[in-house]
């Protein structure tokens, strides 16, 4: 059993999709690197952060992108997001199975945040457009640096997401609204803190992640296949009913100070124990009691 | 130029606008008849509420207005800052928002964004950025970080940065830099009413913005970048 | 930041057709290891980015290493570093050797 957790973004790619079906676009070896950085005389990586291409996933072709959190927390710079896009673009005009993006990512990178910032809108733009397209594109969340900033607004764009309790979802990260907010705002140390208000159980129970996973690099593909019959829906009724779903979020629970007030309730009993449930007893114990 | 002042220039012919807070949505009546108006004052910071109340806005011109322009008129400090909004989902109800303005793309109303005072970072994101063109007027303020905290962060030292910063619109802070990099299509000056008039006559059109980063050399790799990845071999 | 070149010569070329091969991050600590096979008239060259300044000599040291251990010519080596230890480096270049010969030729 490989840990998703732990594994580099190649390797999971390399294991989620169909043994030796990967193949890269635009590889290391055409050193396609953030000049940025080099000005700034920071290192850079021939991949910049982030792998694309196409494979298949059970025998179907899709396209995917993983992030690489371990070279500058997967932050997108000018470069990365253009790979990214550029691959979405792609999928527009090849209409794959589905579109999978293995996220990992602090947001927008400060050595140039504005290409950055940019980037990230043009990712939004472009997944929106893909899914227009009747295209799906799913998210895989199961990594170190979770999924932050700009592109924890692309992962709820998309039409799946799947987590395992170590993912990570949020806008900004437990360290940003400390140092903005201080430490009684939210104390970033506090693990289980930062785990039960951003990890892969909350977004479960909130319906935001569809699919709550161990960490392990097989779950993920497992649950990337059950989804990828996923019908994008940009209709008026399906967005009328996603609103209708956000304002009785803020009704029941806007005044949740915690995630085990939300828990409690949804219903569901002792919601101090949940953390500590192996995923298949968590999807078990919370099933019918999902936001 | 407060909202207000602003509403005034952009429609001399009346606009009808409710504020709340700090936020507000009528409608105006340009020379192209009406267009819907969507905005928030006081740098506000975007939270989940806000960012739910703009698409439900949103959602109810698609539904009672069909075809009819939106203008976001944004002042926003970024996102809101908190341990709540995070518990939330403050990202699902941004995705939301976009998602309700992509719905109204492709039911053929067009999107015009204008930053006409602050615009920074997720809040950025979450509203101009999002419109078919972004506009700015040149005394906004549009910005990731300002380069002290940037400095802070990434441990480059601020001296380094500043120099850096004036010849590359990479990351330092201003709108001329979102100008330069494509992000901002242009900055309205002299009679605000006839540059709506303007871009409202723009044809539909895709994501323009890394070809005119590319043409203004503030951004010259997205486009080139991505171009290679549609098109690889494979 | 440091740039560095290194060459060997005597190696016995390998077959130019073989897959490259890229293994670690540059991450704090790390280093990535792009290996992939150029026409060098026998030489193996190897290019080096480094956040850490004035290493030279271990550089060196564990490049001389590595090369007593696997003779290798037209072989292009590139590496980002960002102040791995000469540990690190070593195991990450007998890693990108491996996936290399190892791999589909």
């Amino acid at each position: 059993m490989t840990s998703y957790y732990e594994s580099s973004a190649r390797e999971r790619l390399a294991n989620v999709l169909d043994p030796g079906s990967f193949h890269e676009f635009l590889p290391p070896t055409e050193r396609v690197i953030s000049t940025h950085l080099v000005q700034l005389e920071t290192p850079a990586a021939f991949d910049d952060g982030i792998i694309v291409g196409r494979g298949t996933l059970d025998g179907r072709p899709v396209l995917a992108a993983a992030q690489e959190g371990g070279f500058m927390g997967g932050a997108v710079g000018e470069v990365h997001g253009a790979k990214l896009v550029g691959l979405l673009e792609r999928a527009r005009d090849e209409k794959p199975a589905a579109v999978l993006l293995l996220v990992e990512s602090g947001g927008v990178r400060l050595h140039e945040a504005n290409a950055g910032l940019i980037g990230v809108s043009e990712i939004m733009r472009a997944v929106l457009a893909l899914r227009s397209a009747g295209v799906p594109v799913l998210v895989l969340d199961g990594g170190q640096f979770g999924c932050f900033g700009g592109m924890g607004i692309v992962a709820r764009l998309c039409d799946a997401i799947v987590m395992s309790e170590e993912g990570r979802l949020g806008l900004s990260g437990p360290e940003v609204i400390e140092t903005t907010c201080g430490v009684e705002e939210f104390d970033s140390r506090d693990r289980a803190l930062v785990w039960r208000t951003v990890g892969g159980k909350h977004r479960y129970l909130l319906g935001e992640a569809n699919a709550l996973v161990a960490d392990n690099v097989a779950a993920f593909r497992k649950a990337a296949i059950s989804l990828l019959d996923t019908k994008p829906d940009l209709s008026l009724e399906a967005l009328t009913e996603e609103h209708e779903k956000l304002g009785a979020r803020l009704e029941k629970f806007g005044a949740c100070r915690d995630a085990l007030d939300i828990w409690s309730a949804l219903g569901i009993e002792a919601p101090e124990g949940l953390p500590l449930l192996e995923a298949d007893a968590f999807v078990a114990k919370v099933a019918g009691r999902r936001a | 130029m407060d909202a207000k002042t602003l509403l005034e220039k952009l429609f001399p012919n009346g606009s009808e606008v409710a504020f709340d807070g700090l936020y507000f949505a009528g409608t105006g009546e340009s020379s192209h008849g009406k267009v819907a108006i969507i905005g928030s004052i006081d740098a506000a910071p975007i939270g989940v509420e806000l960012a739910f109340r703009m698409a439900g806005e949103v959602l109810r011109i698609v539904r009672d207005a069909p075809g009819r322009p939106i203008l976001l008129l944004v002042d926003t400090q970024g996102q809101r800052l908190s341990r709540r909004d995070e518990l939330l989902g403050i990202n699902g109800y941004m995705a939301h928002l976009a998602k309700c303005l992509q719905l109204a793309r492709n039911n053929g109303h067009k999107i015009i964004g204008l930053v006409y005072s602050e615009a920074v970072s997720g809040g950025f994101l979450a509203s101009s950025l999002l419109s078919d063109r972004c506009y700015a007027l040149p005394e906004s303020q549009v910005r990731v970080m300002n380069l002290p905290a940037m400095s802070r962060i990434t441990k480059i030292p601020l001296e380094r940065l500043e120099e850096l910063s004036k010849s590359s619109p990479v990351f330092a802070p201003g709108v001329k830099n979102y100008l330069k990099m494509g992000a901002v299509n242009s900055l309205w000056e002299g009679d605000l009413a006839q540059r709506l008039a303007e871009a409202l006559d723009v044809p539909p059109e895709g994501d323009s913005r890394r070809q005119w980063g590319e043409e203004r050399e503030g951004r010259k790799l997205a486009r080139g970048v991505a171009e290679r990845v549609r098109h690889a071999a494979g | 930041m440091e740039k560095l070149t290194f060459e060997f010569l005597g190696g016995a070329p390998v077959n130019a057709t073989r897959a490259p091969a890229l293994v670690g991050v540059v991450g704090s600590g790390n280093l990535e290891v792009l290996i992939e096979p150029v026409e060098l008239g026998g030489r193996c060259a190897v290019e080096i980015l480094t956040a850490a300044r004035g290493f030279g000599a271990t550089w060196e040291a564990v490049l001389d290493d590595f090369f007593a251990r696997h003779k290798l010519a037209d072989v292009r080596i590139s590496i980002n570093d960002v102040g791995a230890t000469p540990a690190v480096v070593s195991l990450r270049l007998d890693q990108a050797v491996e996936d290399f010969l190892g791999g589909a030729a």
